[in-house]
């Protein structure tokens, strides 16, 4: 396999950064910034993740079956954690997790039939201090109510639709 | 994420950069006594520096509180293996948002930190392990590391003085156990975060089977400020034994929330009703966990206490990370305490059956708890299972989780039983009042 130059150079300074000999160190990172361009950790992609760092396939499978970003299929185009962890519990994290369930059609681990969001309820995300906290992909938003997530939804599908048409 | 103005009982010296423009940038940096004091560690002994941070009283930021200069110090420099520092960026303790702040505004404190880390125990190599979630927080350390080794900084004959060293950004992928110092080493050698036996402790057999000085970010940040204005005037601005100032992360029910840098040993209430603009709604003060979710539950009236490690320890709960979570009275605690265990449930590591097993029945048996469906006999056992879990696991995380429940049926023992017999819980009581 043969990812985009980004993430290319990202993978070749992962793998000159690793001491001699300890190739293996580079996989938790490498699946992860693969999974960020391919979306899910896929056979191929563990075959090719073996290839690069001569290692086992149990090796791979063991480390993606432990951590909880690593997944085997594909989350929506637009990936929603929401965090109901004890801060944001306090402030509200909890209802706005039922309200994105009940606004997206979907519950924990969800994906819209249109493929357009997913949702995951999710442990503390460093946000504790802005709660309720999500994130969107990557993007961290905070002190989001239920009304500042139906605008946020309402623009996403804007935009998702409109990448797709391009 | 920052209020436009530090409150005025903060004292800012980890955090004096955060509010400059392009705080991240080494530009602004350098021109405010950044990578001096790694100048000064340069023309100092790797015995001096560690003398200078024991003196400081530092200690480690990332929960336990261990002595950093003592745990530097430990490092055996004649052993002929290579010698890594690693920081720990993982930030998974609920309640806990500070190190994130650090490395988004000031990620060339890291850096120098772990220079100066690197030159106490001829380090050749350093990594910051950084949680999955903080992706952006990748980029902007990427960018940092590079600015230094532009600058000379790191790489090779680093200044001229012969010393070799660089560091590499290193991400997790979604695990709270790896913030656990040797599980976190498993992850950076590419392997599920399951623990380590200790001892041998990081100092003598860490990353790569090497000795390795493994802190928290917050923990690195202050050793520029130690070197450079000496070790006893960053031990004065604290309490005995608890040197410096620290970033408490303030969350839950007060007017003004946020991340706030006090001296250590800084008066929980005044904390809450002045720093952080008090209880929101002028409600009354219910409960307050210092120190992340892994800490015991403090009820209002223990709070008159300062925020110290040792201070924390005899009223019988931890400073932990800084994280203070605090709770009005229409908090109930039995929903409290079901939410932290269900974390610590989903995010045991599954290796030794009194947490995997311990963790999971503390949980559910909670969980029935606060959706009404409780048995006779429920309080006893979470307290029995608990209390059976506490010293007996692999690594801390059993404890982590067996501490908070123990509190929480010990001081609001009522809220429990209520549950139980279907009365109404003291949250629901106020709420009725309303
Ligand atoms: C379950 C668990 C999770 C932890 N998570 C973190 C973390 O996210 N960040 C951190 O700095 N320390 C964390 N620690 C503490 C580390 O094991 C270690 O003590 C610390 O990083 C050492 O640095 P310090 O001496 O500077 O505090 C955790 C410990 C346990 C048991
Ligand atoms: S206490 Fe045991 S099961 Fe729990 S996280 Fe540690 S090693 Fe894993
Ligand atoms: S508890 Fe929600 S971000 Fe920390």
């Amino acid at each position: 396999m043969k990812f985009s130059e980004q993430t290319e150079a990202r993978l070749a300074r992962l793998i000159e950064s690793r001491p001699p000999g300890h190739l293996r160190s580079a996989l938790v990172p490498m699946l992860l910034f693969i999974q960020d361009e391919v979306g899910a950790i896929t056979p191929e992609v563990v075959e090719e993740v073996c290839q690069r760092l001569g290692v086992s396939r149990r090796d791979v499978e063991e480390v993606v079956s432990y951590y909880s970003m690593l997944r085997r299929k594909p989350a929506g185009r637009y990936h929603i954690q929401i965090c109901t962890n004890i801060s944001c519990m306090l402030v509200g994290g909890a209802e706005l997790f039922e309200h994105a369930c009940r606004k997206l059609g979907i519950g924990h681990h969800g994906v819209t039939e249109d493929g357009m969001f997913s949702l995951e309820e999710v442990e503390c995300i460093g946000a504790c201090c802005w709660g309720p906290a999500m994130q969107v992909n990557y993007d961290y938003h905070h002190h989001v109510t239920p009304e500042v997530f139906d605008r946020l939804i309402e623009q996403l599908r804007d935009n998702g639709g409109k990448a797709r048409e391009r | 994420m920052l209020h436009p103005e530090p409150h005025p009982a903060e004292v800012v010296l980890l955090t004096r950069r955060f509010r400059l423009p392009d705080s991240a940038s080494i530009g602004t940096y350098l021109a405010t006594e950044g990578y001096q004091a790694f100048r000064k560690a340069l023309a100092m002994t790797p015995e001096e520096i560690i003398e200078e941070v024991k003196k400081s009283n530092l200690r480690g930021r990332g929960g336990a509180g261990f002595p950093t200069g003592l745990k530097w110090s430990f490092v055996p420099r004649n052993s002929p293996k290579p010698k890594y520092v690693v920081a720990n960026a993982d930030e998974g303790e609920p309640g806990t948002c500070k190190d994130r702040l650090l490395m988004q505004y000031d990620p060339h404190s890291l850096l120098e930190g772990m220079l100066i880390a690197a030159r106490a125990v001829d380090a050749r190599a350093g990594y910051i392990y950084i949680r999955g979630e903080y992706r952006y927080l990748i980029e902007i350390l990427d960018r940092a590391i590079e600015e230094a080794r532009r600058h000379g900084l790191l790489g090779r004959n680093i200044l001229g003085s012969g010393m070799d060293f660089d560091i590499y950004t290193h991400s997790g992928a979604g695990s709270y156990e790896c913030g656990e110092e040797t599980a976190l080493l498993e992850s950076l050698e590419g392997k599920r975060g399951v623990p380590r036996l200790r001892p041998p402790f990081p100092a003598t057999s860490g990353a790569f089977g090497c000795p390795t000085v493994l802190n928290n970010v917050e923990t690195f940040c202050s050793v520029p400020p130690i070197i450079l204005r000496g070790g006893l005037a960053f031990a004065g601005l604290g309490t005995p034994k608890n040197g410096g100032t620290r970033l408490f992360a303030i969350s839950g029910h007060v007017n003004r929330p946020g991340v706030y840098e006090l001296p250590m040993g800084f008066n929980l209430l005044r904390m809450i009703h002045e720093v952080a603009g008090g209880v929101r709604g002028g409600r009354k003060l219910k409960a307050v966990i210092p120190g992340g979710s892994s800490c015991p539950v403090l009820r209002a009236e223990e709070c008159d206490l300062p925020m110290d490690f040792d201070s924390l320890a005899r009223a019988g709960s931890m400073l932990g990370s800084g994280g203070v979570i605090v709770m009005d009275e229409t908090t109930c605690m039995v929903k409290a305490a079901a939410r932290i265990l269900r974390f610590y449930a989903r995010e045991s590591c599954g290796f030794c059956t009194p947490c995997r097993e311990g963790t999971q029945w503390l949980a559910q048996v909670l969980t029935r708890l606060e959706r009404g469906h409780g048995q006779r006999g429920d309080v006893e056992v979470v307290r029995d299972v608990a209390r059976n879990m506490l010293g007996r696991t692999f690594c801390p995380l059993g404890d982590a989780a067996a501490m908070p429940a123990l509190s929480f049926i010990e001081k609001f023992r009522d809220e429990f039983e209520a549950h139980l017999e279907g009365r109404p819980c003291a949250a629901e009581e106020v709420a009725l009042h309303a």
